[in-house]
């Protein structure tokens, strides 16, 4: 999903899998395969908790103090400075969570819908699905960075498709969609949508394929329309992979960064957390402190789906 | 399990019941798609057309006009003036050892989590699952610290640390994605029946040949599909070397188009020419790989 890398979660269809199975138990192993068990489970996971899991901790750490990021001995404890400051004197802070709530709303009820529907629609057999499929497929596969500068040349001021289709290129009236603080936010909504909703798209169709077709012959057969078959029975039955897109959408919206960050690295009008983590940490005046105080909000909040996604994706196994 | 998504077609029992409604209702239908259709390839075809005029001539004819010549001038400026074969190099530099170590650990971890059943296997699966649904700007300062700190002799790093270097961002996509191929091949690697390496364990197989010779080559499906998801997860990402990479030199291709702004300044048809170049390898793996990439974003979503 986001920020260069998507957040790829993968779909655990095959959790419910009842089927009682013998694995082996450690203890018939030899020697030699406990040795090289764990030299397979050492190393990745010595990669995880180096390279993931020690810096989120010291991202805590270090949302409390105070450091310019060059020398170690250069910090110094700040309490809650950092937060209070972000909260109360950031000006770009409370900006910015009201775009990131956007984002998500906008994804939520725009893109993912229109995905679904683009699935739905797909999905009966109908002639150049393939094509349809393929063409709303192309942005997939395609870098945030990269969407941004394709749509940069699309809704440029005075050499823009855009502006030349609303008859505005070369007046006064020409709007920079993406220069223009009031509308920018929503021009690149549209260009995160051109991607999002055919990734929501890919998976609903493979959702839509997984639903037992006799569930809808059933549906038919007792008077049900299509509407009602759909929201009745083949949309509560994808429950699994409803969960897995609410879980990207919210994380899509917390992550979002590279086509903000293309357009003006995410200021006037653009700011998003992630953007400000990184405004905070770059540049002349490294206020780690500050960065990582916004980073651990947007740890907290990032909590939230992820923390709801596992308990459904592990939930049976164990607890 | 997965790969079923792309190539199953059967008609849905509405299609047979009602012959009559069928017609009517396709028909709104397609006009709702091709009207979308054309919404999503406007902004590249617009790029593409941008890139294939000469400079000259949309400035004389304007932007939105059909006057002058086409050709791939702008094509041949950009790759050469924009440094395009260094940033593919340095893709390639970056996403081909990523993408053997992400497959390599998250093979083993899958391995030694779903087949094997021992105390904290399910307590580490989740461990994996969730360092990969963070958003990277959370570890952006104690990473670039720590491996601001890490030094190594100028030798293999001009910097005298891991900044500036491609191992940063190789090691840092490299544990962002392990953990997404390792829950996705663990689930793979359950639904293999657990027969296959009971007959191994009897025939006094250890556990690396069980791993290596009978559960690896049954997940060669789910291998090659996280392969090429893998390889344009990579090579789309635009954070890590943003971060890590200062030399302008050393960028992959995503994140160095960032900088052909400033280089092309307001020369839209070179910024467009490079664009469509970055888009290049991405539609050579779209047309080969199509399959395989679809089958890697909805692996594991269907029980069959």
């Amino acid at each position: 999903m986001t920020t260069g890398m998507e957040s790829p979660i993968g779909i655990t269809g095959a959790k419910g899998d009842a089927r009682p199975r013998k694995r082996r138990r450690i203890r018939l192993l030899s020697r030699t395969d406990k040795i090289v068990l764990s030299v397979m489970v050492g190393i990745p996971t010595l990669i995880q908790l180096v390279l993931i899991w020690i810096p989120t901790v010291l991202s805590i750490g270090l949302s409390f103090v105070r450091w310019n990021g060059l020398d170690l001995s250069d910090i110094k404890a700040a309490g809650v400075s950092n937060y209070s400051y972000v909260f109360k004197d950031y000006p770009p802070f409370w900006p910015a969570v009201q775009h990131n709530v956007l984002w998500l709303v906008f994804l939520a009820v725009i893109a993912t819908p229109l995905g679904l529907l683009l699935a739905v629609l797909l999905d009966q057999n109908i002639r150049g699905s393939k094509i349809y499929q393929s063409i709303f497929f192309i942005p997939v596969m395609l870098s945030l960075a990269l969407i941004g500068i394709i749509w940069q040349l699309f809704y440029q001021k005075d050499n823009g498709l855009l502006n030349f289709l609303l008859g505005t290129a070369g007046t006064p009236q020409a709007v920079d969609w993406f220069g223009d603080s009031d509308v920018n936010i929503w021009a690149a909504l549209i260009a995160a949508t051109w991607r999002h909703a055919g990734y929501v798209m890919i998976l609903y169709l493979a959702g839509l394929k997984g639903v037992d077709a006799s569930l809808k012959e059933a549906a038919s057969l007792d008077g049900a329309n299509a509407y009602q078959t759909f929201f009745r029975i083949v949309f509560p039955a994808m429950r699994p992979i409803n969960i897995v897109i609410v879980v990207i959408t919210i994380i899509e919206s917390l992550r979002a960064f590279d086509i903000v960050y293309v357009i003006n690295r995410g200021t006037n009008g653009l700011e998003l957390i992630s953007a400000l983590v990184i405004q905070n940490l770059v540049g002349e005046g490294q206020v780690i402190g500050v960065g990582s105080a916004l980073a651990v909000i947007l740890l907290v909040i990032s909590l939230v789906p992820i923390v709801f996604y596992l308990s459904r994706a592990f939930g049976k196994e164990k607890v | 399990m997965s790969s079923a998504v792309a190539s199953r077609t059967r008609p849905s029992a509405q299609d047979v019941q009602k012959p009559r409604r069928h017609k009517k209702r396709h028909y709104g239908t397609h006009i709702f798609l091709i009207v979308m259709a054309v919404m999503w390839l406007i902004p590249l075809l617009w790029s593409l057309f941008t890139a294939l005029r000469p400079k000259a001539d949309t400035d004389k004819y304007g932007y939105f006009s059909l006057g002058g010549a086409f050709n791939f001038d702008n094509f041949v400026q950009a790759w050469t003036q924009g440094g395009f074969p260094k940033y593919f190099m340095n893709s390639l530099i970056i996403t081909v050892p990523t993408i053997i170590l992400v497959l390599l650990f998250s093979s083993m971890m899958a391995f030694a989590v779903s087949r094997v059943t021992w105390k904290f296997n399910i307590t580490l699966l989740i461990m994996f699952t969730a360092g990969n649904l963070l958003p990277p700007q959370v570890l952006a300062a104690p990473l670039f610290s720590m491996f601001k700190h890490f030094n190594l002799p100028y030798a293999i790093s001009d910097s005298g640390n891991l900044l500036n270097t491609y191992f940063s961002v190789i090691l840092v996509n490299t544990a962002f994605q392990t953990g997404f191929c390792t829950f996705v091949l663990s689930n793979y690697m359950k639904a293999l029946s657990a027969d296959l390496t009971e007959a191994a364990l009897v025939d006094g197989a250890g556990i690396w040949r069980q791993y290596w010779n009978i559960i690896l080559p049954l997940c060669r499906p789910a291998i090659a599909a996280l392969a090429t998801l893998e390889l344009i997860f990579i090579y789309n990402d635009f954070f890590w070397p943003l971060l890590f990479i200062q030399s302008g030199d050393r960028l992959p291709v995503t994140t160095a188009i960032n900088n052909l702004q400033g280089t092309f300044l307001s020369d839209y048809n070179l910024l467009a020419a490079g664009a469509t170049i970055t888009v290049i390898p991405t539609l050579i793996v779209y047309l080969l790989l199509q399959r395989h990439f679809v089958a890697g974003l909805t692996l594991g979503s269907s029980k069959g």
